[in-house]
């Protein structure tokens, strides 16, 4: 379990972290979503203990990580999967890091086999590919078999198999019972992973919503529909509230009504509906709409780039 | 949090694309059998972590020993030159004790134990594995202190061979090969010579705590600490004579010497200042890593 209570970090006059509270419960995969900039991996260095919060506490159950006697088997971390120094064996690496957590050289083999390094770990760390890398990187923060996997942005360079094979490991992680929090900045890898998001921007808290009832949200207002006498159906429906407008000469697409309701309509006056499409937001759209005003570097759309 | 139920077939996999990998669970198991010690992290575990991280990198092992073997052979040319007599300028020409001339390499023998302690920290500044570290061990004095027991104890090892070789190989080419210099003497400049290396790796590793990068600690380590006091001799003895022989490198000369020399300090008096320069240097670091973000 980890808690963030009232979280805040401040360099100079801008907060980078302003007044964050969460909980990231066990059993499930957490995801921690925000555009870039936004204060995640701040976040997950106050976590860890290495930023001093300017105000506020994370704690790793109940306790600040620091304070743990081996840290590593409380949180097993992932920050940046190049903080590996390239010239030193793989598994030198993570021999160095069991050792200090009294952790046998028997998990390091357990761990290089899991993330399917195995073969390769008496090699140097400069020579991975970056999705080696990455499972370096995830195999140190599984070393200490820990209660809480933290990893940030663990999926940056991995192919579509890494990424289905580490969103599998995860889940696996927390139906253990384990504690998952994975950061990412993009919604379509986390969508498939996580059962409850956290979504911050600009270092604000702007969701903390389960996945499901973010799909909910997702659920669109508008409906497209096709019908035999389309102009009477419009008559029918219009109403106080009620918005419609044609798309081309054979849809219109209703606001204001539900399709449940529009099919009743058209039942009742006996018309044919040959399409009755309600609108359906991806969770993406629901997350750049969420964070659309936090994000920090906006592109305009509207202006050709010259080559 | 509830430990699973335990699987008594733990086989990994070693091929990441298979199904196999992805539905491999992790043996929640091993939890309470995976734990060999328990309690608190002491110095000792992070010492040993320092110590394989230390070893691990063949650049690392390849300088300390490149550096032994400088020791021994600029000695050697030194002592070789002298020997024949040759007006030879460079430092042979101002140095005339023998001990002294089998020790003329040490210029570039402290100049790779402090850069070889600047880099062994700014180096994980700069790849970010120091904050794996420091959050790996909670407190972040463990591993100050695991690098400094690391450091010191490697350049002791290395160190005291190659400077004892030294001497040896330069009494055996000097002065007709005959011992002129008593044996305690020659003790106390190898012991001297052994902890002024250590001390300047330590200062290496104090100035990658300090300023957390590479190029900045070494060009401190080298302008502060070796080529400062050389300008600083240049200027008039009247400006200089309160602090020079103060200084990090003209107490270690102290050290490293039989000869006494008026312009430096006693070999007592200079073990301590030397000492003071080491401890506080990495005092302040350890303050500044405490205090600052990692």
């Amino acid at each position: 379990m980890i808690e963030v209570r009232n979280l805040t970090k401040a360099y100079g006059e801008t907060l980078a972290v302003d007044d964050l509270s969460f909980t990231v419960r066990p059993g499930i995969v957490t995801g921690f979503l925000g555009p870039n900039g936004s204060g995640k991996s701040t976040t997950m260095r106050m976590i860890l203990g290495l930023d001093a919060p300017t105000s506020g506490t994370a704690t790793v159950g109940g306790r600040p990580l620091a304070e743990h006697d081996r840290p590593l088997t409380s949180l097993g971390f992932l920050l940046d999967a190049g903080a590996v120094h390239p010239k030193r064996p793989a598994h030198d690496h993570l021999r160095s890091l069991a050792v200090t957590n009294g952790l046998p050289v028997s998990r390091v083999d357990h761990v290089l086999d899991v993330v399917g390094l195995g073969e390769v770990g008496r090699r140097r760390s400069g020579g991975f590919s970056l999705g080696m890398g990455q499972r370096l990187g995830i195999a140190a923060a599984l070393l200490g078999d820990p209660e809480v996997v933290m990893l940030d942005e663990p999926v940056n360079g991995l192919d579509p198999e890494g990424i289905l094979w580490i969103r599998h490991l995860l889940q696996n992680l927390a139906a253990e019972g384990r504690t998952v929090f994975v950061s990412s900045h993009l919604m379509s890898e986390m969508e498939l992973m996580a059962e409850h998001f956290v979504i911050i921007g600009r270092g604000r808290l702007i969701s903390d919503i389960s996945a499901d009832d973010l799909r909910a949200t997702a659920k669109g207002e508008s409906t497209d529909v096709r019908a035999d006498r389309l102009g009477d159906l419009v008559g029918l429906l219009r109403a106080d509230g009620v918005e419609i407008v044609s798309s081309d000469r054979e849809t219109i697409t209703v606001h204001g009504r539900t399709a449940t309701e529009i099919g009743g309509v058209a039942r009742d006056a006996g018309i044919t509906l040959h399409a009755l499409v309600p609108e359906q937001r991806s969770l993406e759209d629901v997350f750049m709409s969420l964070t659309a005003d936090a994000v920090e570097y906006h592109a305009s759309a509207a202006t050709p780039v010259a080559v | 949090m509830t430990t699973t139920t335990p699987t008594t077939d733990p086989t990994p996999t070693t091929n990441p694309a298979s199904e196999a990998a992805m539905t491999t669970t992790i043996t929640p198991t091993t939890r309470p059998s995976t734990v060999t010690r328990s309690g608190r992290i002491r110095l000792p575990q992070v010492t040993r972590g320092e110590w394989i991280k230390f070893w691990t990198v063949r650049s690392t092992s390849i300088t300390l020993l490149a550096g032994a073997v400088a020791t021994v052979a600029f000695g050697m040319i030194f002592s070789l030159v002298a020997e024949s007599g040759a007006e030879a300028p460079g430092p042979a020409a101002f140095l005339s004790d023998p001990v002294d001339l089998a020790l003329g390499g040490i210029g570039i023998t402290e100049m790779v134990v402090g850069v070889l302690g600047v880099i062994i920290v700014a180096g994980e500044y700069s790849t970010g594995l120091i904050r794996t570290a420091f959050a790996a061990v909670g407190r972040r004095w463990t591993v100050i202190a695991g690098k400094v027991a690391v450091l010191a104890a490697s350049i002791t090892g290395v160190m005291t061979v190659a400077v004892t070789a030294a001497v040896v190989a330069g009494q055996a080419v000097y002065g007709g090969g005959e011992p002129t210099v008593p044996v305690t003497e020659v003790l106390d400049v190898i012991a001297g010579t052994t902890v002024y290396l250590v001390g300047i790796g330590l200062i290496g590793v104090a100035l990658g705590f300090i300023l957390r990068s590479t190029a900045g600690g070494i060009g401190t380590l080298v302008g502060a600490v070796f080529i400062g006091p050389n300008l600083l001799q240049l200027l008039p003895d009247s400006m200089t004579d309160v602090f020079l022989e103060y200084l990090p490198s003209e107490s270690g000369a102290a050290i490293m010497t039989r000869v006494s020399d008026p312009d430096l300090l006693d070999r007592g008096p200079a073990y301590v200042v030397f000492g003071a320069w080491v401890l506080g240097l990495l005092g302040l670091a350890t303050v500044l890593v405490h205090r600052r973000d990692a």
